[in-house]
């Protein structure tokens, strides 16, 4: 579904991704795994188009990224990014004017299983609401590949159950999901495949039950080998 | 549930259900929930919940029936079958580590047994 090529970003003198080469396919979730810094966040911005590789490629589904392959994925960024002034059902409008694939009714019911309400006012939010707010209006489109980052990053564990219910519920064999973490025991259970980036490379990769047996450690043990 | 770290997930979900089935706490014959609702309920993966039902299904404890659902199995001899295997566990955990204290096969039953005597 998605290929990505020799990937470098730099910034004046920093290297942020110094060279990934992955494959992402349909049908599964995808942990997107290392510390602060490692550059989880320029890979996803790269993938959604919204910053430009130094050098390298990236197909989604065969073509590169720019104005169709915006349509098919779906990117959650750490940063809150509403107007102050909008409540829950204004966000989900503006999100309507811009995305073909966006649906009210989906969006409504996300928001209804995470008990956030259409009037509550993004200026008067707590984190917590705000990150159930992001997923919600994310996962409210049909695309093809979901990238969200960090979206249990300072989530109480309510909202974080909420959140990872919402996230298996919109899994499906025509969909990718890539989420990234450095808090990897939240995430053990409910993915596929792990791929862990170190200094802007790819470390290891694998299936996530493959590397369990194969190593006879979890991923939280693996993490801590590759980064200690 | 806890989840242990080392055992693969799909094996520690399984043995969850099997001891539900050996406590009937779910019934011979009843229905399971659909994967997604497995899902759901234990947080694991999608993909993961489908490979129980169909570890399961090797193992004969559960059936699919077309357009209606995953079974549990009606055999008896099943069910007794499951009842032994799933005690293992316990039984292998606490003789290991008597063994590891020094018990012996009598000492061990004399300690089982003073338990039992004090209530």
């Amino acid at each position: 579904m998605l290929t990505c090529e020799n990937l470098v970003k730099k910034y004046m003198t920093v290297t942020a991704v110094e060279n990934i080469s992955l494959e992402i396919e349909p049908g599964r979730i995808y942990a997107l795994l290392g510390p602060n810094g490692s550059g989880k966040t320029t890979f996803m911005k790269m993938v959604a188009g919204l910053i430009k590789p130094t050098s390298g490629r990236i197909l989604m589904e065969g073509s590169p990224v720019g104005v169709e392959s915006k349509k098919k994925i779906a990117y959650m960024p750490t940063e809150s990014y509403f107007y102050p002034y909008m409540n829950c059902k204004d966000v989900g409008l503006y999100y309507q004017d811009f995305f073909e694939d966006f649906s009210m009714e989906r969006f409504y019911e996300l928001m209804e299983k995470m008990n956030l309400s259409h009037q509550d006012k993004v200026s008067k939010m707590s984190s917590g609401m705000m990150a159930k707010l992001k997923l919600a209006v994310t996962l409210a489109r049909d695309a093809k590949l979901i990238m969200l980052d960090e979206p249990l990053n300072g989530i109480d564990i309510i909202a974080r159950e909420q959140i990872i219910n919402s996230i298996i519920l919109c899994a499906g064999q025509d969909k990718a999901i890539v989420m990234s973490s450095h808090l990897v025991d939240e995430l053990e259970k409910i993915i596929d495949y792990a791929i862990f980036i170190k200094n802007g490379e790819v470390e290891r990769m694998g299936d996530a039950e493959a590397l369990r047996e194969e190593s006879g450690k979890s991923i939280v043990d693996i993490y801590k080998e590759i980064y200690a | 549930m806890d989840f242990k770290a080392n055992v693969p997930i799909y094996l520690q979900v399984m043995n969850d259900i099997k001891k539900q089935i050996v406590c009937r706490q779910i019934a011979l014959g009843e229905k399971l929930p659909s994967t997604r609702e497995l899902a759901v309920k234990y947080q694991i993966n999608p993909n993961t919940a489908v490979r129980i039902y169909n570890e399961m299904e090797l193992e004969g404890i559960c059936f699919t029936r077309r357009g209606l659902g995953t079974f549990v199995t009606e055999d008896e001899e099943k069910y007794e079958s499951m009842k032994e295997e799933i005690t293992q566990g316990p039984i292998e955990e606490f003789v290991l580590g008597m063994k590891e204290l020094g018990y012996t096969k009598e000492t061990m039953i004399r300690a089982i047994e003073d338990y039992f005597e004090r209530g």
